[in-house]
């Protein structure tokens, strides 16, 4: 299926206040590839993942999402197809329950409202959370806001799911539930994170920014390799790839 | 600053409330939402010397509470809480308004004292009547009642997202008040400035914080219009509810009570 591409072309955004935050910027994500976006703070991670919802129009360059570029016609098809889970859960929940979140969006896609139920109950089930349904979202733990927060995404049916930080502010716990979650889904996931261990165990390939342009980009596994790159752009490799630092044996 | 936190739990607390279930909470939000008002307004209208007439009103809270399961003490906390506002508005009424206007058993009694037990007597009542409403219902329930009753969406959203991030704003406030007094020693650097400054801040957090709820909701096709889940339905027993007790508001409002009751023993004893 071709619908589930995303393609960034030649894309620059410049902020009002002057800073430019990506730097012509070409990525091409296909069907099913689950993608890591790493880099410092400010490399431009978010910027790049507000452009793909459409919330940010590019300064120059293109943005399509499956077989259409991203205009103003296009929007509600592409923010149905697109998901994007916040990195601040409390701003993603804001209705008074947990159901009635979930059923925001399907509710705005104009559902009846059986398949708003099934839909709603469907992503519920799927995260594992169908008892928090009538709980208001303030007080949840953080964990459960997080699942939370991508089952209001999961109801909309989207083919490709975008998460800024998942498991970011979670227990050990929390963050091998969410990782577990995610690894079941089949949809095209683009993932901007600082957790290097995630990305290895859910990305096949990495994408570095780098003050706003792509440092690089390929296997994970070679990514992490590269040292000289690695220290360059402010990143370590991953805990799970250093030496154990009690033994300083190598695995 | 442990005040702030506290009355932050306790917003907490009233919601917890409202999320049980009793005879109470099943009763249709309009109809408490209309109820409550009528109690209000036939509370506040009456000329301000007036207590006796009083007395009835507070039949309500004595049947509700019980029946919605309100710890009436947590209900008596916060109205001694708020009672310095009223005292406030109230002190000085018997200072001005010295004229005598009865005596009870010798001991002459002015306007003003009248008036100022008055005061207290209504702002009890209607923190009362707003309390009961507000831990029965829950702010969600208020809000899509006041939608039903026809008030512009506009207004029932504004609050519902106002209650919703009442508690994201205040908790964040809390940690940069804590923040703020463990680096503050012996009172320095809790003047005007810094507290200046700490609003603005806040300010700043609530107006990003904004932004980022509306990309969330557009990125999940918002376009204007907030769907309520829960369908309406006005029972019978709940237009029962409203019926009986406005009228039963009503008949207090213009029938002295207490004092008819008083001249019908009067009556019987002479």
């Amino acid at each position: 299926m071709s619908h589930h591409i995303v393609e960034v072309r030649n894309l620059t955004h410049t902020y009002p206040d002057g800073t430019t935050a990506i730097k012509d910027m070409s990525i091409r994500i296909t069907h099913g590839e689950s993608v890591a976006l790493v880099g410092a703070n400010g490399a431009g991670k978010s910027t790049l993942l507000l452009h793909l919802n459409g919330y940010l129009t590019p300064g120059s360059g293109t943005v399509r999402i499956g077989d259409y570029p991203l205009t103003k016609e296009t929007l509600r098809e592409a923010r149905r197809t697109v998901g994007m889970i916040f990195q601040d859960a409390d701003d993603q929940l804001f209705m008074p329950t947990i159901y009635e979140d979930v059923a925001f969006g399907p509710h705005n896609l104009g559902l009846p409202r059986e398949e708003v139920e099934k839909r709603v109950n469907d992503a519920l089930s799927r995260m594992g959370i169908e008892h928090l349904k009538k709980r208001p979202p303030y007080h949840l733990s953080a964990g459960e806001k997080r699942r939370a927060a991508i089952a209001t995404v999961l109801s909309m049916t989207p083919d490709i799911l975008v998460l800024d930080e998942p498991t970011t502010g979670l227990d050990p716990r929390g963050r091998r539930q969410i990782i577990s979650l995610l690894r079941e889904f089949t949809h095209t996931k683009i993932i901007a994170t600082h957790d290097l261990d995630l990305v290895l165990d859910l990305c096949t390939r990495t994408i570095v920014l780098h003050e706003g342009r792509i440092r690089a980009d390929g296997q994970t596994g070679a990514i992490f390799s590269d040292l000289d790159l690695l220290d360059e752009c402010c990143l370590e490799k991953p805990l799970s790839m250093q030496g154990c630092p009690l033994c300083g044996r190598q695995r | 600053m442990a005040e702030t936190a506290r009355s932050f739990y306790d917003l907490k607390y009233i919601d917890t409330l409202s999320s049980l279930d009793s005879p109470v909470h099943r009763i249709d939000a309009r109809a408490k939402l209309l109820t409550t008002g009528v109690f209000i307004v036939c509370a506040v209208s009456f000329p301000k010397h007036e207590i006796s007439a009083l007395i009835p009103y507070f039949l309500y809270p004595a049947v509700i509470v019980p029946a919605a399961r309100i710890p009436a003490r947590y209900l008596m906390e916060r109205a001694a809480f708020l009672l310095p506002f009223a005292v406030l508005i109230g002190i000085f009424n018997p200072f001005y308004d010295r004229e005598v206007v009865m005596s009870v058993s010798g001991i002459p009694i002015s306007g003003g004292v009248l008036s100022f037990v008055s005061i207290l007597l209504r702002f009890v009542l209607t923190i009362l009547a707003a309390l009961i409403l507000m831990a029965s219902t829950g702010f969600p329930g208020i809000c899509s009642g006041l939608e039903k009753l026809k008030i512009p969406r506009v207004f029932s959203v504004q609050l519902m997202m106002l209650h919703r991030y009442l508690f994201v704003l205040a908790s964040e406030a809390v940690r940069m008040a804590r923040a703020r007094q463990l680096r503050s020693f012996g009172g320095r650097g809790t003047g005007i400035a810094t507290y200046g400054s700490l609003i603005g801040h806040l300010l700043l957090r609530t107006l990003n914080r904004a932004r980022r709820i509306h990309t969330a909701m557009l990125s999940r096709g918002f376009h204007g219009e907030f769907h309520q889940g829960r369908p309406f339905r006005m029972r019978l027993s709940d237009a029962a509810f409203t019926a009986a007790w406005c009228s039963a508001f009503i008949t207090f409002r213009f029938v002295d009570l207490p004092q008819a009751v008083g001249r019908i023993i009067m009556g019987a004893g002479s």
